[in-house]
């Protein structure tokens, strides 16, 4: 199969949507004559014009708040949030409106709407470019959340969540958008809920996240010639979350270690380590490990960032910890 | 529209009563002294046009031609209610009447009435949509980013601005530099203006034009209404808000009550008899008993039904 980037994957699958169905459309801050700050809709405004791929004011409510009308009036906007650091900025449209809408108002309306957005360390962005927030909206009922890892489930989930009748937060890793890997040409879909096993084990269990499952990949296969078996899970979507196929592999192994970029506290390995230990602590043999990022914003400069950022050292001192209890 | 005032006024003054049973188990924000704003600008409208609401709802749910009864039940919590008691008095929608919904966060509508205007250009469906907003949510920055990207975008919405004087308790003179917020309308080169909003004629005429201009492609306008609320902020508002407002005012607006003026022109033009007015009323309140009889005998959700409607 042919390989592109998660970038290209993405950007594929905006455009097979464009063509698919004449209600999408896209909207957000610099998506149009620039093609995204990270080129992700790069090409789009051309060939689909300036009122499909829609360039807008600096205005993240109005973007959002946006989408969420257009949807209840018959269309199914994607709308672009550069950095997932301004999800704050208009958390009132995302967490007040697109996600309790439907509920408060007695099931009656859909919201077909996809916010786009780019998350994560890894470029010296510092603190209000770089963030992982994905944590901060599964604690928001109404809302579903993507977490692809590389190009193919980019490409096959954000099919979905365009197709998805709720608003949907779709976040991009910014460090994957040079990944390359095989994406098939044709449109497909990947059901949200379904977390994927990226690698079977039989000694631990790793649930990561976004580009932290191939960080967990990349020790899995060095510890692996060391006769060491380890089991990555990547959830894909955090809202629906696959609590089966992480509690199996757990029930197997015996051995948990979450492994995320969120800062530390209430964070996406809290909620994994809560949800074992609720539904199958029988099994645990040893405690569970959490490497996240630690409680501090993102720094800046290249030292410390790199110490921010959860590295394969962070992963194989957890397993060492781990393989600790036999 | 003198019906529909009147529904609105009669619909009120139950929930006050209502209310002080405690047959309203949560927050209820009155509209009463407002009427003009929401019957004057919902009758401009065909049905297949739009409106967002605010935190003080219902009158723009009964202008837009909501029924009172699931109105009433969705106050008192009951299954029956436009939400099935999920929403209450602040949560008010009914998609099929064109009412997107209130929204509890102030100045929070903007920005989705403009996606409704925005897919209503987009899919030329010819629908207007009105956001009503109030004097405090004047002051958002959903407001201003909602202002700059209907004017940018031409859409086909009219921002109805309901000064009431107030937000909450601090009177207009403490919380805007200006004296009329429609003039915040230059600002994003759109047409601003002022309308008495006790005067449901004069709220018709004007946002007709407005309502006409948006249609015709030609964008939006910011439309102020100078208005009043009767009662306090919400019910339980001490002395109908005597902290923070003098009662000499509030009667004094009281005395240009938007129905009675209503009524004795209608009477005075001889285009109304006062015996036919007399009847109206009567029906309304009648209708509001109606409405009360139904909620009171409409069953609670059952707690288990919490889970349901959060997601399609």
């Amino acid at each position: 199969m042919r390989e592109i980037t998660f970038r290209e994957a993405l950007n594929e699958a905006l455009k097979q949507n464009l063509q698919r169905d004449e209600r999408i459309f896209i909207m957000g801050e610099d998506v149009g004559c620039f093609g995204g700050i990270f080129q992700v809709t790069a090409g789009l405004m051309e060939e689909f014009g300036p009122d499909r791929v829609i360039d807008t004011p600096i205005s993240e409510s109005a973007i959002v708040g946006g989408g969420i009308g257009a949807a209840l009036n018959g269309m199914r906007p994607i709308v672009e949030l550069m950095n997932i650091d301004f999800t704050l900025v208009c958390m009132d449209q995302i967490a007040n409106q697109a996600a309790k809408m439907r509920y408060m108002f007695g099931g009656q309306m859909n919201i077909p709407l996809v916010i786009r957005t780019p998350s994560g360390a890894g470029r010296g962005a510092a603190a209000h470019h770089s963030q992982s927030l994905h944590a901060l909206f599964m604690h928001i009922p109404g809302l579903k959340i993507a977490a692809p890892s590389n190009p193919h489930d980019a490409k096959g989930l954000l099919n979905t969540a365009v197709l998805d009748e709720n608003p949907v937060l779709f976040i991009e890793d910014k460090m994957l958008y040079n990944m390359k890997g095989p994406v098939p040409e044709e449109y497909y879909t990947i059901p949200f809920g379904q977390a994927s096993v990226k690698r079977e084990g039989r000694d631990i269990t790793i649930v990561a996240t976004f580009r932290m499952v191939n960080k967990a990949l990349s020790v899995a296969q060095e510890l692996s010639e060391k006769g060491l078996e380890i089991e990555v899970v990547d959830p894909r979507t955090l809202c629906p979350l696959d609590k089966s196929t992480i509690l199996a592999s757990v029930r197997k192994t015996g051995k948990l270690i979450t492994v995320d970029e969120g800062t530390r506290c209430n964070g996406f390995g809290s909620e994994i380590a809560a949800i074992v230990a609720e539904e199958a602590i029988e099994c645990l043999q040893a405690p569970v490990i959490r490497v996240s990022a630690p409680m501090t914003p993102v720094p800046y400069g290249p030292t410390l960032e790199k110490f921010y950022i959860p590295s394969e050292e962070n992963i194989k001192e957890a397993v060492n910890r781990l393989m600790g209890y036999g | 529209m003198l019906e529909r005032m009147l529904e609105i006024r009669c619909f009120e003054e139950k929930i006050v009563d209502q209310y002080a049973r405690g047959n309203v188990p949560g927050l209820a924000h009155l509209y009463i002294g407002e009427e003009a704003v929401a019957v004057g600008a919902c009758a401009c409208l065909k049905d297949m046009d739009l409106i967002t609401s605010t935190h003080r709802g219902h009158g723009h749910c009964i202008a837009k031609g909501a029924d009172m009864k699931p109105m009433m039940a969705e106050l008192f919590g009951k299954r029956t209610g436009y939400c099935k008691g999920k929403g209450g008095s602040m949560h008010i929608a009914s998609l099929s009447l064109g009412m997107l919904g209130a929204m509890g966060i102030v100045g929070s509508g903007g920005p989705i009435a403009n996606g409704a205007a925005l897919a209503a250009k987009m899919r030329k469906s010819g629908q207007v949509v009105l956001c009503f907003f109030g004097d405090g949510a004047s002051n958002t920055g959903a407001f201003h980013e909602s202002a700059n990207f209907a004017a940018l975008h031409k859409l086909p919405v009219v921002f109805i601005c309901e000064n009431n004087l107030y937000g909450i308790s601090v009177c207009m003179t403490r919380h805007t530099a200006l004296k009329n917020i429609a003039d915040r309308a230059a600002g994003y080169n759109m047409p601003g203006v002022v309308a008495d909003g006790m005067d449901v004629l004069a709220v018709y005429k004007t946002v007709g034009k407005a309502v006409e201009t948006a249609r015709n492609g030609k964008g939006p306008t910011l439309v102020e209404c100078k208005t009043y609320r009767f009662r306090g902020h919400f019910e339980g508002d001490p002395n109908l808000g005597a902290r923070y407002r003098k009662a000499s005012e509030i009667e004094e607006w009281k005395a240009r009550c938007p129905i009675k003026r209503l009524k004795e022109y209608l009477v005075e033009k001889k285009i109304v008899k006062r015996s036919e007015i007399d009847r109206l009323e009567k029906d309304a309140r009648e209708r509001v008993e109606d409405a009360i009889a139904y909620a009171n005998a409409s069953p609670f959700p059952e707690g288990k039904e919490t889970l349901e409607d959060l997601f399609a």
